[in-house]
């Protein structure tokens, strides 16, 4: 029960999933062209919207492309960990596979969010990073030590909530069973983090900061790139990752103790 | 004769497929709230008063994302998954030696899943109108009918593309990172997320030359009753569909002459 082991069970897992996703390589390089082609669309989505105005929700172009950034960064790393490790629950309970989970020597939720990993989401992180690369550039913002340590503790805490809610609709599979479609209900309103939560109205504004902390995940560290970020926005989303990574650890060992495996 | 045993056979699978789609109602009910972007999308459009760039009134522009909603809701189309899994585990086998194209089976999955989420959709329609009550309208006979002619065609384009990547499957076992390619441009470019109308010029020129506005802008302007071909706009979903079936007739010829069953 060390990190160093822990560590290293990762570098196994890293190894073994990158030698099985490299056997379909068109299929890496066709993912690849869709992570591009989707930030070209989202970009011209945008466009669309500044094409005749000034701002949105007082958010101009270039400022705008900062929560672009980011959200790609997100996306990347939900499609490259939560994704295929989230979906593998629903197999591993529907087939009655978790069994062999739960005997194994090491954490289960630690084996079940991290076996497996989708090198082509890699991509899209780094498509993000030159993107936002691109934007403290255009928008001249002067790299400080402060300021990278609040992005980078925002965006750790942007990444919990995200593995959170993911995992958390997982964890229902125990119950449901199927919860593939949950998953789409979440992708849908995730698709919302694109966007200035200043530019949607009181009522989902409210919505998306407090039932889905959607906003949270994208704005806030969008906020705190252009310098404008309150400290209490700072505080609020550190509370609200440690809430929902604790809740989430919590509601795991929960569901667990509901878990009949299948055919038994 | 034929056409009567053809026809029973499709009532046939209409019902068996229906009522298995009536099994999973809280499935179809969360695919339903997962269409729900366009309303997002409108949120934005209307705060931002972007519509008056683009020359349409909120009423106009509710209306066309509530009919992209419906569109979308009638025209969606995920047979490139099902193909996969079948032919992962093996099931196209038992399939291909009925002496009925399996992809009929897949067709009429969809049209029970759409006709099972029609009162989900009515509901979620309901409440568009709860809250913008100045937005509720009553299209005419003729163009109900047409517009619902119109989404069939849709509905017809995306099965006859997905299709054809499902088909894929004979050579490459993973055809859904094409399929995600693919929805790349259907989700900028149909008009689900801002109408074709809004696209700056340079777009224009061309998108109307592919199939994409068909599949969303072309039925919900109808149905909204904003300005649209209507004559245009049918003609190029059928010249879409007279092109795609005999690729589509092709691929499936070609691959089932490849086809080697899983685990055989």
């Amino acid at each position: 029960m060390s990190l160093r082991k822990y560590l290293k069970i990762y570098s196994k897992f890293l190894h073994t999933s990158i030698a099985s996703e490299l056997e379909y390589k068109t299929n890496i390089i066709i993912d690849l062209v869709t992570a591009i082609f989707s930030l070209i669309g989202s970009i011209f989505l945008l466009s669309i919207f500044f094409q005749n105005n000034g701002s949105i929700g007082s958010w101009k172009f270039e400022q705008a492309l900062i929560i672009q950034g980011i959200y790609t960064i997100l996306n990347g790393i939900t499609n490259t960990w939560f994704n295929p490790n989230l979906t593998e629950i629903v197999k591993h309970i529907r087939e009655g596979t978790l069994d062999f989970v739960l005997i194994k020597p090491i954490d289960s939720q630690f084996y079940i969010s991290l076996k497996k990993i989708n090198p082509s989401g890699l991509l899209e992180i780094m498509l993000g990073f030159f993107l936002l690369l691109y934007c403290i550039r255009i928008n001249q913002i002067n790299l400080n030590l402060s300021f990278l340590t609040l992005s980078l503790v925002t965006i750790i805490c942007s990444i919990s909530i995200l593995y959170s809610l993911w995992f958390f609709i997982s964890t229902t599979t125990i119950w449901f069973v199927k919860t593939w479609n949950a998953t789409e209900v979440l992708r849908s309103f995730l698709y919302i983090g694109r966007f200035p939560l200043n530019s949607f109205s009181l009522s989902l504004r409210i919505f998306f900061s407090v039932f889905i902390p959607i906003a949270f995940i994208t704005n806030i560290p969008s906020e705190v790139f252009l310098g404008i970020s309150q400290l209490w926005e700072i505080l609020l989303e550190v509370i609200i990752a440690t809430i929902f990574l604790v809740t989430s650890r919590k509601f795991w060992l929960f569901a667990l103790k509901f878990y009949t495996s299948a055919s038994s | 004769m034929i056409s009567n045993l053809i026809n029973h056979k499709i009532f046939t699978l209409l019902k068996v497929q229906y009522s298995n789609m009536l099994e999973y109602r809280v499935e179809i009910a969360l695919w339903a709230i997962s269409g729900i972007i366009p309303f997002f999308m409108l949120n934005i459009w209307t705060n931002n008063n972007l519509n008056e760039s683009i020359n349409i009134s909120v009423v106009m522009l509710s209306r066309y994302f509530l009919c992209a909603f419906f569109v979308r809701q009638f025209s969606v189309v995920w047979v490139v998954f099902s193909f996969e899994e079948d032919s992962l585990m093996g099931r196209v086998s038992p399939y291909l030696i009925q002496p009925l194209n399996p992809f009929l089976r897949y067709f009429a999955q969809h049209l029970a899943e759409q006709i099972t989420r029609f009162p989900f959709a009515i509901i979620i329609a309901f409440f568009f109108f709860i809250f913008n009550p100045e937005s509720i309208w009553i299209p005419n006979l003729g163009i109900l009918v047409l517009s619902t002619l119109a989404t069939f065609l849709s509905f017809l384009i995306q099965f006859l593309i997905q299709s054809i990547v499902a088909c894929l499957c004979f050579w490459t076992e993973k055809a859904s990172s094409i399929e995600r390619l693919i929805f790349i441009p259907t989700l900028f470019l149909s008009g689900l997320l801002a109408p074709v109308a809004s696209f700056p010029e340079y777009v224009k020129s061309w998108v109307y030359l592919t199939p994409f506005p068909y599949l969303i802008d072309f039925p919900a302007n109808l149905l909204s009753g904003n300005k649209t071909n209507i004559i245009g706009g049918f003609s190029m979903q059928i010249l879409w569909i007279l092109l795609l079936i005999p690729i589509f007739r092709n691929i499936w010829s070609a691959g089932t002459k490849k086809y080697t069953a899983m685990g055989s």
